[in-house]
C-alpha cells in the first residue's frame, strides 16, 4: 500500500521499483521511519530533503548496502529483498556516488567491467570484447574517451563519465545519481542533462539526488520529499513550487527543544577580514562579540569547514588578517590558535577531534599541558583534576578517567573533545556540526552546554547543516555557498525558508 | 550543569595491576629462562667477568635503540643508524689523521651523528617524505662516502686515552658503557614517560592528524627524535671505534636491523602509538644474554641470527597463540 494515491496520468504505468513502509534504525537513531518512494520507467525523480533526512540511507537499502529493518521493497510489484549489492546489481540497480569509488591505476575500459567482465576461455578476461563493449557504451553516452587510457590521467568530468558508463554496462533498469553534478562545471553539467534526456529516452527509471532547486526543476519529472527519516510527501513537478518544496523539507515546530536563551552580547573579540584561498573561499569576513552564537549554514562543500580550518592554522589562506581584542595575530599553526584563545572542535570526531586510543584524562588535557606540567614534567594529579573538573561539567558517562576514547560512545567522545577545549580556556571556540551523528540526549546535552558557555562570555561560531539546530541556537547566522558568505541573517530575517533560499542561491 | 553529577573513578586498576599483566613481564619471565638455561648449558656463564663481557653484546645497539623506540612510537622510523655509526667512525678516523686529541674526536663523533640526524629530519619532516624510503636512502649514502673515504684502508692510531669509552670499567666489572646504557635508560625512560615531550610522542604516533588538532608541533617533535636518534648513532660510534680500536667502512654492518628488533621485541608497536623503555631494557638484556650465551656454546654466528630472529617470531605470537586458545 503506498502512502498517496496520485490521480496524475503517470499512475497508469506502474513503478519498476518501489519502497513501501520501510524501516532502517541504526543504534540512537532512526535513519529512516516508514518511508516510501517510486521509480517509473523513463521518468526522473527528485529526492530532495534536508542532510540527515535519511537520502543517502535510502540510496544504501536500494543498493543492497543496508538491509531494512522492515517494509517492503517492490519489484515490478513483487516483494524482493536485495541481500547484497550484487543482488541489487543482478536486477539491474546501479547507483552513480558523490565520490564514485573507481581505480586510477587501472584502464577505463577495466574500471567500467571492473567485478564483472566479460570471460573468454579458462575464465580469462575476455579484453577483445571488453574494450568493445566499453568503447560502445562510452559513445552511447556521447563520451569522447579513449578505454584504453589509464584512469588518472583522466579529468574529474570525464572520470565521472566513466562512473555513469560503469553504471550503464551492467544493463541498469534503475540508475540512482547522488548529487552528480556537485564537481562539475557549468558546460559538463549540460552534458549530464543531455545524458539524463537520453537515459529517460531509453526508459530507464532515474532516481535524482540534489540540493540545487534549479536543476531539480530543470530535469525532474517527479519528486520526493523526506525529512528526519519520514516521508512528507511526492508528486508531479510541474504540480509543485519551489517555496512549497521547501516548505515540505524543512516546515516543522523547532523552538522547544532548545534551551531558552537570553543573550548578553559584550565587546567584540575576533575579526576577520578578507580571508581568501586559491580553490576552498574567498573574501571571508565577519566580526564576533563575546557572549554571542554566529551561525554559519551552507551545503556541504559551501566552504564552511575549510575556512574554519584555516582560521584555526590547519590549511594556509592565500591571504586574509585575524585580529583578537584589537590585536592582529598571526596564526600559522593550530599551537598559534591556542595560544590566542582560539580552538577549533572538528567535524571528525575519530581523525581529527580525539585520539582514540589514548584514555580520556590525556585527550583532556593534551592541548593544556603547559598548565597541568611542571618544566616540561608530567603532574598526573594535575591532570586529572583538570580532566575531572571539565568532563563533569559535561556530564561525561564513563566507567573512569583512564578509559580509552574509542571505548565512549559518539556523543561521549563528542564531550570528551569539547572538555578538551575548554579547559584551553579559549575566548572563541568554533564548533564544527557539533551534534553531527550523536544521539538525542547528547545533543541537548551539548546545546545546553553551548548556551552556557555563551552566558559565561565565551564567541562561539557554530558550523551546521541542522535547519533546527542554526535556528534554534544562534543569534546571527552567516550563510555561505560556493566558498563565499552569501549574506548574514538576525532576527525577523531568520527562517527556514531564507536560509535554504540564501544556501541554494535560488 | 545538572545537580547530580556522577563521579568518574581516575583508574579502574591500579597502575602496578596494568603492569603485571603487560608484556614487559612476559618478556623478564622469558629473560630470566634464558638465564637459567644458559647457567644449566655453559660452566664459564655464571662468573662475573663473563656476565660483563656479556654486556658489551647490547650495551652499544640499546643506546640507539632508546631513541629508535621514541621514533617507533611516533610513526617513523630510521634505518640507517648503522650507516651513521660508520660515517661518524670515519669522520673520527679522518680527525686522528690531521692530530685531533680525544676531546675533539667527542664532538666530531656526537657532531656527525647530529648532522646526519638532522638531514634524514629535514627530508621527512620539510619535504614530506616516508622516512622509511628516505632511511634507506641515506643508509646507502652515509656508508657510501665512509667507502669513497677509505676505500679498503684502514683508520687506526686512536689515542690510548680514547680506549676508555669502549675498553674501560668504572668500577670492578662495571664497564663504562653498562654505565651509560643505564643513565641513557633512564633519562629516556623519564622523557618518554615522564615529559610533556613524551606524550606528545605518544599522540603523534597513535593520530599524527588528531596530534596537530590538538595543538602539538608535529614536524618539530619529529625533527628533534630524528635528531635524537642521529645523536645516540654518534654516542654509538664513540664507544664502538673506541671497543676496536680501529675503523673500517663495514663497521656496525646491519646493526639497523638488530636495533629495529631490540625495539619490537620490548614490545613498541611497529605501526606506532605504544611501548616502553622498560620494555626496550630488558629485550636488550634478552638480546645480549641469547648470543652470549650461544656464543659461549660455540654456535656460529649464522646460527645465532636465526635464533634471533625465531625468538623475535616467538615472543610476539606468543600473546596471540594464547588468546587464540583460550577463545576455543
Amino acid at each position: 500500500m503506498l502512502m498517496h494515491t496520485q490521480t496524475d496520468a503517470a499512475a497508469a504505468t506502474a513503478p519498476i521499483l518501489a519502497l513501501d513502509g520501510i524501516t532502517k534504525t541504526f543504534p540512537g537513531v532512526k535513519a529512516l521511519d516508514g518511508v516510501s518512494l517510486r521509480l517509473f520507467p523513463g521518468q526522473v525523480t527528485a529526492l530532495v530533503g534536508e542532510n540527515g533526512a535519511g537520502k543517502s540511507t535510502v540510496v544504501k537499502t536500494l543498493t543492497g548496502i543496508y538491509q531494512p529493518d522492515g517494509g517492503d521493497i517492490l519489484l515490478d510489484g513483487a516483494a524482493t529483498r536485495f541481500a547484497t549489492p550484487q543482488d541489487a546489481a543482478k536486477v539491474g540497480i546501479t547507483a552513480i556516488h558523490q565520490e564514485t569509488v573507481l581505480f586510477d591505476e587501472l584502464s577505463v575500459a577495466e574500471n567500467i567491467f571492473i567485478g564483472h567482465a566479460p570471460r573468454g576461455k579458462f575464465g580469462l578476461i575476455d579484453w577483445t570484447t571488453m574494450q568493445r563493449r566499453a568503447t560502445e557504451i562510452l559513445r552511447s553516452i556521447g563520451a569522447q574517451i579513449d578505454p584504453g587510457h589509464k584512469l588518472r590521467d583522466l579529468g574529474i568530468a570525464n572520470k565521472h563519465l566513466v562512473a555513469i558508463a560503469r553504471a550503464l554496462s551492467i544493463d541498469a533498469r534503475v540508475v540512482i545519481m547522488d548529487e552528480p553534478t556537485a564537481a562539475l562545471s557549468h558546460k559538463e553539467i549540460q552534458e549530464l542533462y543531455e545524458l539524463v534526456e537520453t537515459l529517460k529516452a531509453q526508459g530507464k527509471a532515474i532516481l535524482f539526488i540534489s540540493h540545487k532547486f534549479d536543476e531539480i526543476f530543470r530535469i525532474a519529472d517527479r519528486y520526493t520529499v523526506f525529512r528526519d527519516g519520514q516521508f512528507v510527501g511526492d508528486g508531479l513537478i510541474d504540480d509543485v513550487t519551489e517555496s512549497e518544496l521547501v516548505k515540505m523539507m524543512v516546515g516543522r515546530d523547532v523552538s522547544q527543544v532548545f534551551p531558552q536563551r537570553e543573550s548578553h552580547i559584550g565587546d567584540e573579540v575576533l575579526q576577520v577580514v578578507g580571508y581568501d584561498h586559491p580553490t576552498e573561499f574567498a573574501d571571508i569576513g565577519f566580526t564576533l562579540r563575546r557572549g554571542e552564537i554566529l551561525g554559519f549554514y551552507g551545503l556541504v562543500g559551501a566552504g564552511r569547514s575549510e575556512f574554519m580550518q584555516a582560521l584555526f592554522g590547519i590549511t594556509k589562506p592565500s591571504k586574509g588578517v585575524t585580529k583578537i581584542d584589537g590585536m592582529i595575530r598571526i596564526i600559522r599553526s593550530p599551537a598559534d590558535a591556542i595560544i590566542h584563545g582560539v580552538v577549533y572542535v572538528p567535524e571528525d570526531r575519530g581523525k581529527q577531534g580525539a585520539i582514540t586510543a589514548l584514555p580520556i584524562f590525556q585527550n583532556v588535557t593534551l592541548p593544556s599541558l603547559g598548565r597541568t606540567s611542571h618544566r616540561g614534567f608530567l603532574r598526573l594529579a594535575e591532570e586529572f583534576s583538570l580532566a575531572r573538573e571539565y568532563t563533569q561539567r559535561l556530564d561525561l558517562r564513563a566507567a573512569s578517567l583512564d578509559t580509552d576514547v574509542g571505548n565512549l560512545s559518539g556523543g561521549n567522545q563528542q564531550k570528551v573533545v569539547i572538555a578538551k577545549w575548554l579547559a584551553t580556556q579559549p575566548k572563541v571556540i568554533i564548533l564544527d556540526e557539533p551534534t553531527k551523528g550523536i544521539d538525542i540526549g547528547s545533543k541537548a546535552a551539548v546545546h545546553e552546554f553551548m548556551a552556557e558557555l555563551a552566558a559565561q562570555g565565551l564567541a562561539v561560531i557554530m558550523v551546521s547543516s541542522e535547519i533546527p539546530e542554526i535556528l534554534g541556537m544562534s543569534d546571527r547566522v552567516i550563510v555561505m555557498r560556493e566558498g563565499r558568505i552569501a549574506t548574514e541573517l538576525a532576527g525577523e530575517d531568520l527562517t527556514p525558508e531564507t536560509l535554504v533560499r540564501h544556501a541554494a542561491g535560488i | 550543569m545538572t545537580d547530580t553529577t556522577r563521579f568518574i573513578p581516575d583508574r579502574l586498576q591500579s597502575p602496578l595491576q596494568k603492569r603485571l599483566k603487560s608484556w614487559e613481564t612476559l618478556l623478564l619471565l622469558v629473560a630470566v629462562a634464558i638465564f637459567m638455561a644458559n647457567s644449566f648449558a655453559s660452566p664459564y656463564f655464571l662468573n662475573a667477568w663473563s656476565l660483563s663481557d656479556a654486556t658489551f653484546n647490547f650495551t652499544e645497539k640499546a643506546m640507539i635503540a632508546f631513541a629508535m623506540a621514541l621514533l617507533i612510537i611516533s610513526g617513523e622510523i630510521d634505518l640507517s643508524v648503522a650507516a651513521i655509526i660508520a660515517l661518524a667512525s670515519t669522520a673520527m678516523g679522518a680527525a686522528v689523521e690531521a692530530g685531533a686529541g680525544t676531546p675533539v674526536l667527542i664532538l666530531v663523533g656526537l657532531g656527525t651523528g647530529l648532522l646526519c640526524g638532522a638531514f634524514n629530519g629535514f627530508l621527512v619532516t620539510r619535504m614530506g617524505l616516508p622516512s622509511i624510503v628516505v632511511t634507506i636512502g641515506t643508509m646507502s649514502l652515509f656508508r657510501g662516502i665512509s667507502y669513497i673515504v677509505l676505500g679498503d684502508q684502514v683508520y687506526k692510531g686512536y689515542p690510548s686515552d680514547f680506549a676508555f669509552f669502549g675498553q674501560g670499567y668504572v668500577f670492578w666489572v662495571i664497564s663504562f658503557e653498562l654505565v651509560l646504557f643505564a643513565i641513557l635508560a633512564g633519562i629516556y625512560g623519564i622523557l618518554l614517560h615522564k615529559t610533556n615531550f613524551g606524550r606528545a610522542v605518544y599522540a603523534i604516533g597513535n593520530n599524527p592528524t588528531g596530534a596537530l588538532f590538538s595543538g602539538i608541533r608535529v614536524a618539530r617533535v619529529k625533527f628533534i627524535l630524528f635528531l635524537l636518534t642521529g645523536l645516540m648513532s654518534g654516542i654509538a660510534a664513540i664507544c664502538l671505534t673506541s671497543r676496536l680500536g680501529s675503523t673500517r667502512p663495514s663497521i656496525a654492518f646491519g646493526w639497523e636491523l638488530e636495533v629495529v628488533t631490540m625495539v619490537v621485541l620490548g614490545g613498541i608497536n611497529i605501526l606506532g602509538g605504544s611501548g616502553t623503555i622498560p620494555g626496550v631494557v630488558i629485550a636488550a638484556f634478552v638480546m645480549g644474554l641469547v648470543t652470549f650465551g650461544l656464543g659461549l656454546l660455540n654456535v656460529p654466528g649464522i646460527v645465532m641470527s636465526i635464533v634471533i630472529g625465531a625468538l623475535l617470531i616467538g615472543v610476539i605470537a606468543l600473546p596471540r597463540l594464547w588468546s587464540m586458545w583460550r577463545a576455543r
